[in-house]
């Protein structure tokens, strides 16, 4: 499967040279861009680990493209997403998010039932790669 | 540390390889180029702005001259590698390093060499840590600030202290060496200093002095071109010398220039701060009503108290 | 105010205007409405006032001021002869006062009316009582031939009094975990006729194929063909399914409308049970109704999602009704998280200028007077959470750039026919709106200008997806061009500078 989280999900994936443009994208409108990366994509799996703080007060979408390539040397087989935050009032909150880098095999959900009385059932999602200890998820990849 | 800030038009660089050389007769007109990029205003509000440094001025001229043909070398498809910009700016204080550095972040963000055009002025204190994994992280988030522009680094030589061997500058120069010879077409990092310092620094760190492709010498000042200054200075604060007090201040600057910690036009720029200071006190202290021309004249005393004279005086 | 406005004089008018004061005004009998103290051309709104901007036409005959001055009365304390009772109160406060008349332009016989209300005329947090008065007694009228609302002034003073959308356009994304693009929805079709089972099919292969949201019609609510609690039920496996095949959030917009408000929570509580992150209401439920949904979304974290049906039985016809302007004012207030606000481009009426001022009267958090939007009053809305407005309505995914450029970045587009009528299924509808986004979105970013590159974008990003490139051969000629009957009166005036 395809996990299509983020705003460019269903497109190729990006280049370096398009996660620049975006990045100059938000840059230029003051957000600050942050770098994050996981190994347990579950859809409601809102804190993904931090690649250090966010990157404020810089001109140029190389900063963050330095940083982007420093954490893919250490976690390349996971996902990695680069988000940008606006701090202006109102809205105080992500405006761009979108996934750089993803596992090479993506084993998906599986989605699990529990019935109830009166026809209700409660479901569950669960990633197949969160089965094994955190770090090993997709180390065969 | 101060960011600062360019507004110019960026004019991408056409990428440095792709088309076939177009060799059918295409042709580029660098005079207009050179105009109509802004460029040649630059080069003339250097001029303006700055007294002297006839070497330095030819030098500028003659980067610009380069980096305008490695860009028209582009625009008509001939191959060559991103060129190597890093410089070194050596002199003595107050030569005019830092405000060559803002003209010329100008220069290659206008000819597009550089993509934003801010300067990043940082020291040691900004790059080198207090404690064990804190460089890495300080220099980078300069590096980072820096993206795009220009890194000045003010007595770089700082950085390295072989007397320590615990020392985290080593750390930021190794992160500085990487970056500049893997981002060049990211940033462009300008070293300056004192001149002999700089050469001891190179020697010991020989990875610079390959990374760097222009070392500019700034000379110190000559007597009348400090008086040039001087007077340039007043002029834009509507101020002017009497007669007696241009000749007192002749008198100062051979002095003063013989004296320690003498730092060329900015020891002039304090010289004169002080000036003012007195004239004010001395109007003040008179009676009468003060007319414009005595709030625009420093007189020969206001000059004359100045202890650098007191201390020439002394056996 | 634009140059191209002008006032009525007050002094020119056929017969004197002045208000009578003293015991000569409470005598028993019939007076002028002008004369009793509606009409005061001297007056300045207090900024805590509420401003109807009202569009009048008089009768033959009936004189324009005396006409507004009556709406001013018949919409506040005025009956239609003098009663002696208005000595017990303050009555000059609660007196409402039209204080300008302005002929619109371009329209003989209408006249803009401006009537400023005390604040004290309404209760806290109550659209049903402000809209009792403002359009309550007066829209019948009979020495008015017509008459339309046509905006509001609502005083901070006057929205802190209510609680607003439950959600809110940044609270809905956090929840959804979706940032920077339009979110994509789509219409279940046909909209009678399915039973839950294939209901949820469409459901299904919709969210699957990339939309984030499906939705009931306005009308689907509890009929033979398909019971309340079979559509839930289907509808919610189908979202945990898409879900679970695409590692996204996905919803779907349950309608929980019913005749009376037992039936309503009932539903809405069996919507949250299931796990559903949205529910959704028509607006002909009432104003009431409206509000007492939005505590429930509140208190539950449910995002609330209004339809507009009925809308257009008042709001449509320039000159008699309300203006959905003042609806979606009236709705952000009440507290709804999304609002059908029109798409320009689709099926429906919608005045590119008109539907620009609606949009930005959901989202911004003050809205400059801009008349040629139709926008007649600066708004404040003092932090209130942004209401997400919808685009539905014949839009298809060749219409990417345009929607993108013209209603931004913080709304639902709905793509019904344009998901379900793919040729290659619902889920390859689907993918073909969500690619078409995703590229137009990536090429805004990357600074083209997407309203005239727009097409070759979306040829381009069709060449990588076959789905797309169907949908674009399929609608490439689809458009509604028809002229709008709810356009703006005035045009940016071209003026010297000044």
């Amino acid at each position: 499967m395809r996990l299509t989280q983020g705003c460019f999900s269903f497109l190729p994936d990006l280049t370096d040279q398009q996660i620049r443009a975006q990045v100059q994208y938000a840059i230029d409108r003051g957000w600050a861009v942050n770098i994050e990366f996981t190994d347990d994509p579950h859809p409601r799996n809102t804190y993904w680990e931090m690649w250090g703080l966010p990157v404020f007060d810089v001109r140029d979408a190389a900063a963050v493209m330095m940083d982007l390539d420093a954490c893919r040397k250490v976690y390349g087989n996971r996902y990695i997403r680069v988000s940008a935050f606006d701090a202006s009032a109102g809205w105080e909150s992500l405006r761009l998010s979108f996934i750089v880098t993803r596992p090479a095999h993506e084993p998906g959900f599986s989605l699990r039932r529990d019935e109830g009385p009166g026809r209700v059932v409660r479901y569950s999602t669960h990633s197949y790669a969160a089965e094994r200890p955190e770090g090993e998820r997709y180390a065969g990849a | 540390m101060t960011a600062t800030l360019t507004a110019t038009p960026t004019t991408a660089l056409p990428p440095a390889s792709g088309a076939p050389p177009d060799e059918d007769g295409a042709t580029i007109d660098l005079k207009a180029e050179l105009a109509e990029l802004g460029v040649e205003a630059v080069l003339a509000a250097l001029d303006g702005e700055l007294v002297g440094l006839a070497p330095v001025k030819t030098r500028i001229r003659e980067i610009a001259a380069l980096l305008l043909v490695e860009r028209a070398r582009r625009k008509l498809g001939l191959l060559s590698p991103p060129p190597t910009l890093h410089m070194s700016f050596t002199g003595n204080p107050g030569t005019g390093k830092t405000t060559v550095a803002m003209r010329m972040a100008d220069i290659l963000h206008r000819l597009g060499f550089v993509r934003r055009g801010q300067v990043i002025c940082v020291t040691r204190d900004d790059l080198v840590g207090q404690y064990i994994g804190h460089t890495a992280p300080k220099t980078k988030e300069v590096l980072k600030k820096a993206m795009g522009g220009v890194l000045f680094i003010d007595e770089a030589y700082y950085l390295y202290r072989p007397e320590n061997e615990r020392d985290y500058g080593q750390e930021a120069i190794e992160i500085l060496l990487q970056v500049m010879e893997n981002q060049r077409e990211d940033l462009v990092v300008i070293m300056a200093g004192y001149g002999e310092r700089m050469e001891r620094f190179f020697a010991s760190n020989p990875g610079f002095r390959s990374r760097i492709a222009h070392h500019i010498d700034f000379p110190d000042y000559r007597e009348g071109e400090l008086l040039a200054i001087a007077e340039i200075l007043l002029d834009g604060q509507s101020y002017r010398f009497s007669p007696d007090a241009r000749e007192a201040f002749v008198r100062y600057v051979g002095v003063r220039m013989t004296q320690p910690h003498f730092a060329n036009a900015r020891s002039i720029r304090n010289a004169l701060d002080r000036a003012r200071l007195r004239q004010a006190n001395r109007l003040v202290a008179g009676s009468g009503p003060v007319s414009a021309d005595m709030l625009m004249t420093i007189e020969a005393e206001d000059v004359l108290a100045s202890r650098v004279f007191a201390q020439a005086a002394r056996p | 105010m634009s140059p191209n406005v002008t006032s009525l004089d007050p002094r020119s008018a056929a017969s004197p205007a002045a208000t009578v004061r003293g015991k000569d005004r409470y005598k028993a009998g019939v007076m002028e409405y002008r004369k009793m103290g509606y009409w005061e051309p001297d007056y300045t709104p207090k900024d805590t006032d509420v401003i109807a901007l009202f569009r009048v036409t008089p009768q033959d005959g009936v004189d324009p001021i005396e006409a507004s001055a009556a709406v001013a009365g018949e919409s506040s304390t005025a009956t239609w002869t003098v009663v002696w009772t208005d000595r017990l109160t303050a009555c000059e406060k609660y007196r409402a006062k039209c204080y300008r008349v302005d002929p619109v332009p371009n329209a003989p016989g209408q006249y803009f009316a401006y009537i400023a209300y005390d604040l004290d005329l309404f209760e806290n947090g109550s659209i049903a009582n402000l809209s009792a008065s403002i359009i309550g007694n007066v829209f019948g009228f009979k020495p008015l031939k017509a008459l339309r609302l046509e905006d509001m002034r609502l005083p901070v003073a006057y929205v802190k009094t209510f609680d607003g959308p439950p959600t809110g356009i940044v609270v809905e994304r956090e929840r959804l975990d979706k940032f920077g693009r339009p979110l994509l929805g789509a219409t279940v079709k046909p909209k009678l006729g399915l039973s839950g089972r294939n209901y949820g099919r469409v459901v299904y292969e919709a969210l699957k194929g990339g939309l984030d949201f499906t939705k009931d019609d306005e009308n689907i609510n509890s009929q033979p063909f398909m019971h309340w609690r079979d559509r839930f039920l289907y509808c919610m496996e189908a979202v945990n399914r898409a879900q679970a095949a695409t590692g996204e959030i996905k919803g779907t917009y349950l309608n929980v409308t019913a005749g009376t408000m037992e039936d309503m929570y009932e539903r809405a509580e069996f919507a949250k049970e299931l796990g559903s992150c949205i529910v959704m209401i028509d607006l002909v439920i009432g104003y009431t109704a409206i509000q007492s949904m939005s505590k429930w979304a509140r208190r539950n974290d449910m995002v609330l999602h209004l339809h507009r049906a009925g809308h257009g039985t008042y709001t449509r016809q320039k000159s008699h009704g309300v203006s959905f302007r003042v609806i979606a004012k009236w709705m952000r207030l009440a507290g709804v998280d999304h609002i059908h606000a029109g798409t320009v481009v689709g099926k429906l009426e919608g005045d590119p200028n008109t539907t620009r001022g609606y949009y930005d009267i959901c989202r911004d958090d003050f809205n400059p007077q801009r008349l040629e939007h139709g926008v007649f009053f600066d708004q404040h809305w003092a932090s209130l959470r942004k209401v997400m407005p919808v685009a539905s309505g014949g839009i298809h995914a060749g219409q990417m750039h345009q929607l993108l450029d013209l209603l931004g970045e913080d709304t639902v587009l709905q793509f019904g026919g344009g998901t379900i009528g793919h040729p290659m299924g619902i889920a390859a509808g689907a993918t073909a709106n969500r690619v078409a986004l995703e590229a137009m979105v990536l090429a805004r970013n990357e600074g083209r200008d997407i309203l005239h590159e727009g097409p070759e974008i979306l040829e381009a990003a069709g060449r990588q997806c076959q789905p797309l490139r169907q949908a674009l051969d399929v609608w490439k000629d689809v458009t509604f061009d028809y002229a709008s009957t709810d356009t703006p009166d005035f045009v940016p005036a071209v003026t010297a500078a000044m």
